[in-house]
């Protein structure tokens, strides 16, 4: 596997850094304090084509390729971890899915405002009772001849508070399985912030990405026209599964940028903290603490560019899937993620603990890695699943 | 209408010094970035563009690699660059350079609208001197040290920063202007740009090209061409800065910051 950055790659990889480092630090603290989602560095992303990297010209995207996704959603996730999530969200679960399953017309209309960030994207399919159940869906759409008409509700939708443009799922009737038991039919839809009987909820009190908006969705007979259903009736859970296998991508990214990160600023520290009249980098549990971390972070690093590479073969043609390989980077990514942020805090001692440093921010941020866009123990179904077929 | 923007890579200071044994610096052993004040003078060209749609040529004198400096300015918005490189160039002191780029902008073509920007100057040489000489050469107006820039039909408004104040002029182009740090904040590249900045036109101007320019000729150019020498280069020794502070509470602040106390 080439893991070798082509000079583009390198080229947005240094703008990534400059950008996270004077644009997206300097916010971090008051994102996670004050529960802040970050409008305005969602504007300059978007003035630099960081809404829509992989998408081609011409439907408004920047040309560029999933790896450099990626490593945007990487070194924004550095810094902070709710502005990670923003681009990986919008991206992965909302334009994404668009683009794959889109009509042209629906292309056309919604691309180019998300990919210029005219428009933010979200996704809705987690509902109070259908979280890893995901099939338990009780929202529910119902032809009405000229338009659809859902009810019901979904939680913690990331992005919530501020988007304007929603892929939801729900079920659209009944269907036999080949043993001829009744099954719910699953089917995918558009819907805008602006349809009538739409409405999105509080946001939830998080411990981590706390600048991220987190909201319930509610739908009270909410009309959209007929030509919002996305893909082909019936067929919206298969869409959303294989929209999660790249929003898991986006996740891991995020899991591996928040380590990254936490590294970063422990390596800082342990030159800097002397205790028994020495830099405690001169101790050796510091040392290999550290060097265990690198090894894991690097590991972790090589399955998330992996699974970026697999998808990008994929947008290129290959006839593949990367399921697999997105669940194992999100899985081992958002574990490395949860383990180095707590050792790293461990290194910081009492300071860590403190919201002056912000590992503890790091490690709050990285618990849910290990839980959205499927659980960790979800990735090791599909890991074993796929083994096991 | 173009703007013609001179631009030049530099060791980044934020790392080590490199010295060659004849005192000169070892440029190929340290980090380059694009000279601080040469990217206030690509932004003001980009606002230009923004503004009229006016064409933005970047031209940096130095070895092949300066080309990745060219594109990542394309990246940013540049339309195409212009890389002016050759052996005949090497050891070319301010005087040099400015004959050698003077011809390389004559070659480009300045038309009654254009505008040549410069930084100020370099932080390797920090001479400012480079600039000045161009547009000495081309027999262009010039408006150092400037803050602000309006255009006004065929002239433009320049805000020129002096030491205890300001002075406003109005030139008429075509024009050389050099930029400070305090003219604007300039923009990143943008990821289309980077995936763009590979199939723009990079043209290399060596000695062949700019010959004929009678600017060019061999006691005005590089080594031999320059009236000033390098008699040494070194790193100065390291001094921690220091710092007043104001009162006790501030001492205690920061020997806290630092687990001293």
């Amino acid at each position: 596997m080439d893991f070798t950055l082509s000079k583009q790659q390198q080229m947005v990889q240094k703008m990534y850094k400059e950008f996270a480092e004077n644009e997206v630090k300097p916010l971090a603290k008051k994102v996670d304090a004050e529960e802040y989602f970050p409008v305005e560095t969602v504007q300059k992303m978007a003035k630099l084509g960081m809404m829509g990297i992989y998408f081609p010209k011409e439907v408004g995207g920047a040309g560029g390729d999933v790896l450099s996704y990626v490593m945007a959603v990487e070194e924004m996730s550095k810094v902070c971890g709710t502005t990670g999530v923003i681009i990986s969200a919008h991206t992965s679960l909302c334009a994404a899915p668009i683009f794959e399953n889109g009509t042209p017309e629906q292309k056309a209309k919604y691309l180019p405002k998300l990919c210029s960030g005219e428009w933010i994207g979200a996704f809705g399919l987690t509902e109070p009772g259908a979280g890893t159940d995901a099939q338990g869906q009780q929202t529910f759409a119902v032809d009405e001849g000229d338009h659809w008409k859902l009810n019901g509700s979904k939680i913690f939708i990331t992005n919530a508070g501020y988007a304007n443009v929603f892929i939801i799922i729900a079920v659209t009737g009944t269907v036999l399985d080949k043993r001829g038991r009744k099954q719910k039919e699953i089917s995918a839809f558009i819907v805008e912030r602006t349809d009538p009987g739409f409405k999105v909820g509080k946001p939830e009190d998080k411990m981590g990405i706390r600048g991220s908006s987190t909201c319930e969705l509610i739908m009270e007979d909410c009309i959209i026209p007929k030509d919002r259903l996305l893909g082909v009736k019936g067929k919206g859970f298969q869409l959303a599964m294989a929209t999660l296998d790249g929003g898991r991508i986006g996740i891991a990214a995020q899991a591996l940028g928040i380590a990254e990160g936490a590294l970063d600023e422990t390596v800082a520290y342990v030159k800097e903290r002397k205790q028994f009249g020495r830099s405690i980098s001169a101790f050796q549990n510091t040392q290999f603490e550290l060097a265990e971390m690198k090894a894991r972070v690097d590991a972790a690093k090589f399955l998330v560019y992996q699974a970026a590479l697999k998808k990008q073969s994929v947008m290129d043609g290959a006839k593949a899937r990367y399921s697999v390989e997105a669940a194992e980077a999100k899985l081992i990514a958002a574990r490395t993620a949860s383990d180095v942020t707590r050792r790293c805090l461990q290194l910081f001692g009492g300071y860590g603990y403190t919201r002056d440093y912000p590992i503890e921010r790091m490690m709050r941020d990285a618990k849910i890695t290990e839980i959205y866009e499927g659980t960790s123990e979800v990735q090791m179904m599909v890991i074993s699943g796929a083994m096991l077929k | 209408m173009k703007a013609i923007v001179c631009v030049k890579q530099v060791p980044d200071t934020q790392g080590k010094v490199a010295v060659k044994a004849d005192g000169t610096m070892d440029r190929a052993a340290m980090a380059t970035i694009t000279n601080p004040d040469d990217l206030n003078a690509v932004e003001a060209a980009l606002q230009l563009k923004d503004e009229t749609g006016c064409e933005v040529v970047v031209v940096t004198m130095g070895p092949p690699p300066a080309e990745g400096m060219l594109r990542e300015l394309i990246a940013r918005g540049a339309d195409r660059g212009v890389l002016v490189s050759g052996r005949e160039f090497g050891g070319s002191d301010t005087f040099a350079t400015s004959q050698i780029l003077a011809a390389a902008v004559n070659k480009i073509g300045v038309g009654p609208e254009d505008i040549v920007f410069c930084g100020r100057q370099a932080i390797d040489g920090d001479t400012a001197q480079v600039g000045p000489q161009i547009a000495e050469k081309l027999h262009l107006p010039q408006v150092t040290y400037v803050t602000d820039i309006k255009k006004e039909g065929n002239s433009l408004v320049v805000k020129r920063q002096l030491e205890d104040g300001y002075m406003e002029l109005k030139v008429n182009t075509p024009c050389l202007l050099t930029c400070i740090k305090e003219l604007n904040n300039p923009r990143y590249m943008s990821v289309s740009g980077i995936f763009e900045c590979y199939d723009k036109p990079i043209d290399v101007f060596d000695y062949n090209t700019l010959k004929d320019d009678p600017l060019i000729e061999t006691d005005t150019i590089g080594l031999k061409g320059s009236p000033t020498n390098v008699y040494k280069s070194f790193a100065p020794p390291v001094k921690g800065a220091g710092m007043m502070v104001e009162d006790a509470a501030q001492l205690v602040g920061i020997l806290n910051d630092k687990h001293l106390i």
